[in-house]
């Protein structure tokens, strides 16, 4: 079993997104230490990918803009190595199966475990395939997150029952991004899931305000943000971290 | 790890690698077509669509001037660019519109790289009734700015990608974007063998009528087998087309082409079989040209319809197992061959097309007399002439 569940001990959970290496190391390293300092109780690590077909445009800027400043997989690990000896919260990586697979997916899965990260979330990998990487994911003890969609219906009992860590559900049709309202009937998506486990539900996609974290907080066990925290690394580059740091304080206050 | 074996593989390729959004969709496609491919309804209406509308079957043409000239093998040509919309794209499309139609789909989406399968989806939709949205990177809406405006004309709205190398695959990346957001109503109508399960095996069984005629109309005119079949490769669909009622015929040898751009030995490639290595992209497993840590190169060809960095999953298998073998051939090779059958069977291939239309003019002087090779035209060149003109140097305007 890994950390993830230390982060849904004290209360609801907030969980920013942040893309590894945009616009370079050290300011996601600082972006990282904000997010610790206001109250973040997990860390989704985005390992960029060239081709992220389920993101939306602001992330996929910051990709761009990551792999253009020369960011790699072996300069992430590198990154997570110095975040741990400051950081103690649970991290786990968002990124793509080709990103895990060309690296070898055990030598991949064990280096997650040897610096420190305690799960794994791949857009691309749904149920039917996670055989690709689940056995690494349990020999090495990193959860390999689940994620289930407004779409996902009759599948939601057999997702949730395999569920680890905590089970990513998706609010929204699309791709990931700022939405101004979020229409799915996440209620009745959620009481499936609990009908099924007890692994914690965190929502993510299209939220980005504090009245929309609250709304989602009463239904579920932590809220995701990415696009909104991505965005002020878009606008404010290197001098994003501490506007990272306040707007996170805003959004863990709406929650608790 | 365990070798599972599972629907929708060929070999370790293919699979589902997708986001959970879509594999509702994916799971509706799969058991829709799982029905209608044995609904003698359905093939009825299909066989109409391709005999009364597509101009199938097409003519498997003995180009003797050619083989002449060739001094060596037989060369027939199977004359997909003779179709209705100029290329094999109208086949799938035909197959796919007609399935989305009886699953109560009333919008097309589709990527496209030269514009053929745009055009092709373009055409289905204004023949069936249905909205149609075509995404295209927009490096090609202006290599091939005409077919843009054939689509416009069939009432399509083409939708320029602007996202990463702008070309074929950031379209089929949007495409996928745009169908996460929108599955009640709309159908992705792929283009090619490529994609996730079930698109590779519904691509390439609408396609599959390419090599069910070749085999019917050379016993006909021969008597016997071809000796080799060949087509151009990007995501292969026309490739598997012409391959596939071959595949047990072990005595007839497949050959894929591919794009090899400036050469193999350069960056500005998109021979994937001989460049790239195993990955997982677009929702499947097999081929990709891609960097150390896996992503997706920037690959390069003359033709838009070529310029993918990934292959389908059942060519990356028919590969791995011998049964097909995959050439590259380059830009220069291409434009050649390109000027070369026009001048010498009066027929104008699509720069795709002229891949293997290239590598006929390698082998088949190397070849008996008596043996006979098969060269799919996947498509006609008019939509080609402006570029070409341009990479001689000489500036027309469309």
């Amino acid at each position: 079993m890994s950390n993830i569940y230390k982060a849904f001990e004290n209360g609801k959970a907030f969980i920013p997104f942040i893309t590894c290496g945009d616009p370079d190391t050290d300011t996601t390293y600082n972006a990282v230490l904000e997010a610790v300092k206001n109250g973040a109780d997990l860390i989704e690590l985005g390992i960029p990918f060239s081709d992220p077909t389920a993101e939306g445009p602001v992330i996929q800027g910051a990709n761009i803009r990551a792999l253009a400043g020369g960011i790699t997989t072996d300069k992430v690990f590198d990154l997570v190595r110095k975040i741990r000896k400051e950081v103690t919260i649970p991290l786990v990586f968002m990124t793509y199966a080709n990103v895990v697979f060309s690296y070898g997916s055990e030598r991949f899965i064990k280096t997650c475990s040897e610096i420190g990260i305690d799960g794994l979330i791949i857009p691309d990998i749904p149920y039917e395939e996670k055989e690709e990487f689940e056995p690494f994911c349990a020999q090495y003890d990193v959860d390999l997150i689940s994620m289930i969609a407004p779409t996902s219906e009759d599948r939601i009992a057999m997702i949730a029952k395999e569920a680890k860590g905590f089970i990513y559900v998706v609010s929204s049709m699309g791709v990931t991004g700022m939405r101004s309202g979020i229409t799915t009937d996440l209620n009745s998506v959620i009481g499936k899931i609990r009908e099924n486990t007890d692994v914690p539900c965190a929502i993510g996609f299209g939220i980005s305000n504090p009245s929309q974290a609250k709304d989602m907080s009463k239904l579920a066990d932590g809220v995701i943000v990415g696009s909104a925290i991505v965005k002020l690394l878009e606008q404010y580059g290197t001098d994003a971290p501490s506007k990272i740091g306040s707007f996170i304080g805003e959004m863990k206050d709406a929650i608790r | 790890m365990k070798n599972v074996t599972k629907e929708g593989r060929f070999g370790i390729h293919g699979g589902q690698y997708i986001p959970e959004t879509l594999m509702n969709a994916v799971n509706e496609l799969t058991k829709a077509y799982e029905f209608y491919k044995n609904d003698p309804e359905f093939q009825k209406e299909l066989s109409d669509l391709f005999n009364n509308y597509a101009n199938r079957p097409s003519l498997l043409y003995y180009a003797e001037k050619m083989t002449k000239d060739l001094g060596g093998a037989k060369i027939y040509l199977k004359r997909e660019d003779l179709n209705h919309t100029g290329a094999h794209k109208i086949n799938n499309v035909l197959g796919q519109a007609l399935l989305a139609k009886k699953m109560g789909k009333t919008r097309l989406i589709a990527e496209t790289g030269a514009g053929q399968h745009g055009v092709a989806t373009a055409t289905a939709a204004a023949l069936m009734g249905m909205e149609c949205v075509v995404f295209m990177g927009e490096e090609d809406t202006k290599r091939q700015a005409l077919n843009v405006y054939r689509m416009r004309l069939l009432g399509a709205t083409v939708i320029p990608v602007t996202t990463g190398t702008k070309t074929l695959k950031d379209a089929v990346s949007e495409a996928m974007r745009e169908w996460t957001t929108r599955v009640e109503d709309t159908h992705y109508c792929l283009g090619s063998v490529m994609g996730p399960h079930p698109f590779p095996t519904i691509v390439r069984d609408f396609q599959a009528v390419i090599s069910k005629e070749i085999k019917e109309q050379m016993l006909e005119k021969e008597g016997r087998l071809p000796d080799v079949v060949m087509a151009c490769v990007g995501g292969g669909s026309n490739a598997i087309g012409s391959f596939y009622h071959f595949i047990d015929d072990k005595e007839v040898q497949l050959i894929g082409c591919e794009a090899a751009g400036r050469g193999i030995d350069t960056f500005e490639t998109a021979a994937t079989v001989n460049t790239g290595k195993l990955g997982i992209f677009h929702g499947m497993k097999s081929y990709f040209c891609q960097d150390e840590y896996g992503q997706i190169a920037p690959v390069y060809s003359i033709s838009a319809g070529l310029d993918y960095p990934g292959v389908g999953p059942e060519h990356a298998h028919l590969h791995d197992i011998g049964r097909a073998s995959y050439v590259p051939v380059t830009d220069d090779e291409a434009v050649n061959a390109f000027e070369y059958l026009s001048r010498t069977e009066g027929i104008i291939p699509a720069i795709e097309s002229s891949h293997a239309i290239a590598h006929a003019m390698k082998i088949a002087p190397t070849m008996d007399k008596d043996k006979i090779i098969v060269v799919t035209v996947s498509g006609r060149g008019d939509k080609d002439c402006a570029a070409i003109a341009r990479y001689r140097g000489e500036d027309i305007h469309e």
